[in-house]
């Protein structure tokens, strides 16, 4: 369906690690062929170890965000405990599968939890549901498919998950018209959020320039 | 009477009320070979900075209806509260309303609770209301503000999606603005220097799109207080029409004068006593 207002048509993507899960961003919100924010932050918190990355429509991404924090808050507050990655994800799924012919909102959540560690659930347009060790999101995902998974191995260091996100990033970004601007990246984990951005003129550098 | 609706939570689902009343006019109005005028958009150029001391908005003055300009002294900067000020683009009727209501709800929270509000939660309340109407209000929005947590500047779109950001334009020129805006905003900028490029922003804006002109607005707000300039800057092409048309009295000379006294008779008399007790 031909979306007005303002999409973040994005390159999204997250991978888990032992110990937690890094997840990476483009930074790039248009408006038909215009830039309205070149320094968008479309990595959201949901809770203290639990982010979502957005694409598709920002009004919609930005609004499910919003329901489905509260609505975790509150569980977590009911609970008394942190909540669980897989709870954040139904809930996601649950506003993305009954309102699916009026929203466009493609999410991935990852996070860090006691139980299962860190993990990547992504709840792509329509509303499904899975958990996978990586994932690739949004308009810019098509040309790094076969960077992700010829490079992705099981069992990674943060370290080279931050260096495969990063490079995917911004491969996408020099192929894809609608994803651009800044890297944003954040690695989750037990100890805590460890946010960075990269600039565009520090980005990797690849042969065909 | 409007005051028992304030603060009614809407019924769930959209109002459009309003839709069928316009159709049912406009049948009338097509019969008589009249047309129903168009709604007033206001082609606009507006923006905003965040400076070292506070926040920085500007906009033009002029609001069209079609090709013509309907208003040559519109208003565009809304006030919202006495810390929060608000530019709007898109149709006139719905940023003009959009923000009175928030304005009004503002200051029922800030009388309800004691406390002055912060620009968030203004964010927060258009977004869920521009939201509610999937794009159908037209109002494209810069909020401005300085609150106990510092100086913020929010845009929120007609479909509901906000962004954070130092500097913004908006509008039909915001194009041409944000080319100013770009190459010369700088972090913490001075007062003057700020308001200096609010000015060349707008200008630019005024200069490179049809649908803004006319003069320039600024306002300014500090944790000391608000500057609502208007106009900061006045068109060259000003013309000398009157706005207002009032004679003297005597203008007219008075020919011939003739009295003639009406002669009214008491026919009937009741009196009504008021229990004053």
């Amino acid at each position: 369906m031909p979306y007005l207002g303002q999409v973040a048509v994005t390159t999204i993507m997250a991978v888990e690690y032992d110990g937690g899960v890094v997840i990476g961003a483009d930074s790039r919100t248009t408006t038909g062929a215009y830039i309205a924010n070149r320094v968008t932050d479309k990595l959201t918190p949901i809770h203290d170890r639990i982010f979502c990355c957005r694409s598709g429509s920002a009004a919609d991404t930005q609004a499910i965000a919003d329901v489905v924090t509260y609505q975790l808050g509150f569980h977590s507050i009911e609970l008394d405990e942190a909540p669980l990655v897989q709870t954040a994800a139904n809930l996601f799924k649950a506003s993305c599968y009954r309102y699916r012919e009026e929203l466009m909102a493609g999410i991935i959540v990852a996070g860090w939890d006691k139980r299962r560690g860190g993990q990547v659930y992504t709840v792509p347009v329509g509303g499904m549901l899975v958990r996978q060790p990586v994932s690739v999101g949004g308009s810019g995902s098509t040309y790094i498919y076969g960077y992700m998974d010829s490079n992705y191995k099981p069992n990674m260091t943060k370290d080279q998950c931050l260096r495969l996100v990063s490079g995917a990033l911004s491969l996408a970004m020099e192929r894809d018209g609608s994803s651009g601007g800044v890297v944003r990246l954040a690695a989750i984990s037990e100890t805590g959020v460890d946010r960075q951005v990269i600039l565009g003129n520090q980005l990797p550098k690849w042969s065909t320039a | 009477m409007a005051l028992s609706n304030v603060v009614e939570t809407p019924a769930s689902g959209f109002n459009f009320e309003n839709v069928s009343r316009n159709v049912a006019l406009e049948g009338l109005l097509e019969g008589g070979h009249t047309k129903a005028p168009k709604p007033m958009k206001t082609g606009t150029t507006i923006a905003g900075i965040v400076c070292k001391d506070g926040v920085v908005l500007g906009a033009d003055t002029r609001a069209t209806s079609g090709e013509v300009v309907a208003d040559k002294m519109c208003a565009k900067i809304h006030y919202i509260s006495p810390n929060m000020y608000c530019c709007g683009a898109g149709t006139a009727a719905d940023t003009e309303k959009t923000t009175d209501l928030l304005s009004s709800n503002l200051t029922i929270f800030s009388m309800n609770s004691g406390r002055n509000p912060r620009v968030v939660m203004a964010v927060n309340i258009l977004q869920d209301m521009l939201f509610r109407y999937r794009g159908q209000i037209g109002a494209s929005l810069i909020l401005g503000g300085v609150d106990c947590t510092g100086n913020h500047l929010y845009t929120v779109g007609p479909y509901g999606s906000i962004d954070n950001v130092p500097y913004l334009a908006m509008g039909s020129g915001d194009l041409a603005a944000l080319g100013i805006l770009e190459d010369r905003f700088k972090p913490n900028m001075e007062l003057e220097e700020a308001k200096q490029l609010v000015r060349d922003a707008i200008h630019s804006g005024i200069m490179s799109d049809l649908g803004s002109g006319n003069n320039i607005d600024i306002c300014v707000i500090t944790k000391q207080g608000v500057d609502y300039i208007r106009p900061y800057q006045e068109s060259e092409y000003k013309d000398k029409r009157q706005r207002r048309y009032k004679y003297r009295p005597g203008t007219t000379s008075i020919l011939t004068e003739k009295i003639v006294p009406l002669e009214l008779e008491v026919v009937q008399e009741t009196v009504q006593r008021m229990d004053t007790a």
